[in-house]
């Protein structure tokens, strides 16, 4: 089936299957970083932003992300720098397999968090898994870029 | 000491890139048009493939090829990649008519999408021929089921193959001192226990990927998510009958190794995809398929002895091992061994010490090599120990071990006797801050105030335990690693390596100590690794090798690079000697005469300018090493347990260790970090469980959880100030040391919140209740 879909304000046509993941679309028009990594929306490594707000590529029809905004990092550009530098420079992304998700979702919890705290960064980013870095560094970088001390 | 580029905290060269999504992982950079490979897997532990009809299948409209086990070489290989000649058994073949667990590979599929290779799947019909299999690793020797039964397994030199009697190999009567019995026997306080650590899943987030293509000169290419791609090579030219130069193995950026991708999995169903139909192709594992069918951490029973005299002078240790290595044989050795030569030397002043067992054979997902790769398990098993003899003693655990651990200066017999497959080489510990990382992690966690424990309320306890480790800096006179760097017109350089970073941020470290070498700011390297074409040999990424080893090579590279620029330096200069021309802030200056030339217009010259004195500036180094340094390691760890639930949370763990100058420090850190969480998840809930029938049911991220973000309230690690004179720049390796020791420390916190002494892992909150209500 055909659909239209807008990614990182810009528009696509696309030939999908009608069971196909968003994940999958995505993949196949190139985004790249979203990842694929369980297959049962486990890991987080998939997650877009959905009308800004983190939803797991996997776990979405792509035929059911018609008519909404879909943000990857990609579509985030400069927005990302600040998160990006905040990880890098604690080490804290190591293989990166789960780096862009984690990117994108840490975007989304600076708009929707207004009151930040470790437990809340913590369990705003629970559904973000890695296997590497023992959170403690990427919690030291997202800290700072959250403002939490 | 001082250094410029070394031990500087500087971001991971790949790391922005990474962050933004750049395409890098084998499934990212191959082509969308690939062939998908899927494979038909079996619903039996253990069976004979009595007919297999691929003819309805083969129909399908857009199905390029089935390959079944009549049509692939029988030649028995092992997918370890560790070494030649190879200390595992060869004991498995592409596809075999037998398969050994549920899951085993029975036919090859490819075709232009996954679901029409899925549709084709459904469509081939086998006829199995059902046998019973062997699922518990204690009843396996001498089993009347033979896993092996097949004539053509072997070994490359003796290792104790049995297969009659499922044994993968054994290792007995060697890694003897003194006399066991005697000294226990003469000593004042004995203990005898029994303990049992659980195979464990890597869960890399990247699924074991690989992908194949034939190139303008005909050669078979490999991109794949490997840990060491010449030893990928190798084992494919071996399995095939190819020469190696018809075979390239690149490995592009990988999403998690820990030792899961230091086998080879899907590379050889790529590669015969590929040379049958001539096109790409391309097997991307489910999440299931990598729980399932590739490897988990080697599954071991302990039976220790371990005597003091009343002072708590440890004088014997006797272990005895038995490992299962599932339905084959890989890295069954060298795990085995490593339990024993990465543990036992902690406590080097006995009078007397044994360690011997046997490796076996089960119809379970086969086991291979894990981050910590039999330290771990014998971590578990020997800290354990010493935390309960410590107890008989009525000794604090933590004085016990300062008056019995290793020391700098010291060494132990074990080096000698036990290598990885055979003999090992004599160590004296040139760097062993490991009485310095006991006292400060003791003042970190608080201990003189917190041990044993405290009763915080009517159901919670806190306590603390303590454990401490070592483990190696890769394999002593096995391991080898090369560097190449190349001068370029611009004043920059290309560092060529074999070694292989999978995340672990080996590209960025051994672009400092190229720096550091040549004298030039790091941002001058530009690394290029893992590319068995156009990049050195290097073992590749395991047994903690790659900054000691990779380390040390690219160090000699970069220091004959500046012994090479000095003398074209000191010519363009027209002064005498080399020793003449300083060479600073990238700028070469004659000390006697004044004059200098910036690094950019001498390699400007070299390029361009100077004549019949133009040429292409390039070093090299290779390395291996007699030495091993060990990194050391304590821990400390204060849990609160829940004595309504048995649920333990970790409120904080101190780790303190001593792994030499860390050239980077932030990546050694959370190299640190990372194991140490990747241990608390197994100590506390990852396991790997099987049906009474021997179907895996821990298969998907739902079902076998690792740790989140909740899990565990703070890491602490800090570094010992410490230098070893054969590391390059003092360095030792970290990659592993993290991982071993939170099994036996959360043990001992268990015992001292509640007198309970667990002796199987993993502590899940329902075995903790029930030994609580056994009390």
């Amino acid at each position: 089936m055909k659909i239209t879909l807008k990614i990182n304000n810009q528009v696509y046509t696309t030939h999908i299957d009608a069971d196909e993941s968003l994940l999958d679309t995505l993949r196949k028009l190139g985004f790249k970083s979203v990842k694929k990594g369980c297959d049962t929306g486990t890991c987080g490594v998939c997650t877009v932003l959905k009308n800004g707000k983190p939803v797991l590529s996997c776990q979405i029809l792509a035929a059911r992300a018609e008519g909404h905004d879909i943000t990857t990092v990609e579509g985030l550009g400069e927005k990302a720098d600040e998160i990006v530098d905040a990880i890098v420079s604690e080490g804290a992304d190591q293989c990166g397999y789960c780096g862009p998700s984690l990117v994108v979702t840490t975007y989304a919890m600076k708009q929707e968090l207004k009151d930040p705290t470790i437990e809340k960064i913590n369990q705003y980013l629970s559904g973000n898994l890695c296997r590497c870095s023992g959170y403690e560094g990427q919690l030291r970088g997202i800290k700072k870029y959250m403002g939490v001390k | 000491m001082e250094f410029q580029e070394v031990k500087h905290s500087i971001p991971k060269v790949d790391g922005p890139g990474l962050l933004k999504g750049k395409s890098a992982y084998t499934d990212d950079i191959t082509t969308d048009t690939a062939l998908i490979i899927k494979l038909l897997r079996s619903p039996h532990p253990f069976a004979r493939i009595s007919s297999i009809d691929i003819s309805k299948a083969l129909k399908v409209d857009g199905i390029e090829g089935i390959i079944t086990h009549k049509d692939v070489p029988r030649i028995p290989i092992t997918r370890a990649g560790q070494g030649y000649p190879e200390p595992s058994p060869k004991d498995k073949f592409i596809l075999d008519e037998y398969v050994r667990y549920v899951g085993d590979e029975v036919a090859i599929i490819a075709g232009i999408n996954e679901k029409t290779v899925q549709d084709a799947m459904k469509l081939i019909e086998v006829e199995y021929e059902i046998l019973d299999p062997v699922l518990d690793f204690e009843k396996a020797e001498g089993n009347t089921t033979v896993i092996h039964p097949e004539k053509e397994i072997y070994s490359m030199f003796p290792i104790g193959l049995d297969a009659k009697n499922n044994i993968a190999c054994s290792y007995l009567n060697t890694m003897i001192y003194g006399d066991v019995d005697k000294a226990i026997a003469e000593s004042d306080v004995k203990i005898e226990h029994r303990y049992y650590s659980q195979a464990q899943q890597h869960t890399s987030l990247e699924p074991h990927t690989s992908s194949a293509y034939i190139d303008v000169q005909e050669r078979l290419n490999i991109i794949s998510s490997t840990q060491n791609p010449y030893h990928t090579r190798r084992i494919i030219g071996e399995a095939l009958q190819m020469p190696l130069r018809n075979i390239r193995v690149v490995k592009p950026r990988i999403g998690g190794g820990f030792g899961s991708k230091q086998q080879i999995h899907n590379d050889l169903f790529c590669a015969l995809v590929t040379l049958k139909t001539g096109k790409p192709s391309k097997c991307f594992y489910t999440r299931k398929e990598v729980f399932e069918n590739t490897f988990t951490r080697h599954q071991m029973r302990f039976d220790i002895r371990m005597a003091a005299d009343k002072q708590g002078n440890i004088n014997a240790i006797d272990m005895q091992l038995l490992s299962n290595t599932g339905a084959y044989g890989e890295h069954a050795l060298t795990t085995f061994m490593v339990a024993g030569s990465k543990s036992l030397p902690l406590y080097n002043k006995v009078k007397a010490l044994r360690f011997e067992g046997k490796v076996v054979y089960t119809n379970t997902c086969p086991a291979g090599a894990f981050r910590g790769y039999g330290a771990i398990q014998a971590n578990f098993a020997l800290e354990s120990a010493v935390a309960e003899l410590a107890e008989k003693l009525k000794m604090d655990p933590v004085e016990l071990r300062l008056k019995n651990c290793i020391k700098e200066g010291e060494t132990s017999p074990v080096f000698k006797v036990m290598g990885e497959g055979g003999e090992g080489i004599a160590q004296i510990m040139e760097s062993c801050k490991l009485d310095y990382c006991i006292k400060r992690g003791q003042k970190l966690i608080g201990w003189n105030k917190k041990f044993p424990s405290q009763k915080i309320s009517s159901t919670k306890i806190r306590s603390v335990g303590t454990a401490i480790a070592m483990q190696g800096s890769g394999i002593p006179l096995l391991d080898m690693g090369a560097a190449v760097l190349k001068l370029n017109d611009d004043g920059f350089f290309n560092l060529l390596v074999g070694a292989t970073d999978l995340g672990t941020g080996s590209d960025t470290i051994l672009s400092q100590i190229a720096a550091e070498a040549i004298g030039v700011p790091v941002d001058r390297i530009v690394i290029t690794s893992s590319d068995t074409d156009t990049t050195p040999y290097d073992v590749g990424a395991y047994a903690s090798s790659t900054t000691f080893v990779s380390g040390n090579a690219v160090r000699k590279a970069g220091l004959e690079m500046r012994e090479k620029l000095i003398t074209e330096a000191s010519r363009v200069l027209a002064v005498e000697s080399g020793e003449d021309v300083t060479f600073k802030n990238c700028i070469f200056t004659s000390k006697t005469s004044d004059k200098s030339i910036t690094l950019k217009e001498l390699s400007a010259g070299l390029y361009y300018q100077y004549g019949a004195e133009m040429k292409q500036l390039i070093s090299s180094g290779s390395n291996t090493s007699p030495k091993s340094p060990p990194p050391f390691m304590a821990a400390y760890v204060e849990i609160e347990l829940d004595t309504e639930t048995g649920k333990i949370d970790v409120i904080n763990y101190v780790g303190v260790v001593d792994c030499g100058t860390p050239i980077n420090p932030n990546l050694a850190r959370i190299q640190a970090e990372g194991g140490i969480l990747q241990g608390i998840g197994m100590t506390l809930f990852e396991n790997v469980i099987y049906s009474k029938d021997g179907r895996l049911l821990t298969n998907n991220l739902m079902q076998y959880k690792i740790p989140s973000r909740q899990d565990v309230k703070k890491i602490t690690v800090e570094f010992a100030e410490s230098y070893d004179p054969a590391g390059p720049y003092g360095a030792k390796s970290v990659g592993e040391i993290g991982i071993d020791t939170p099994p036996a420390a959360i043990a001992n916190a268990i015992f001292n919140a509640t007198g309970i002494r667990m002796r199987s892992l993993p502590f899940t909150p329902e075995k903790v209740l029930m030994e609580l209500y056994k009390k």
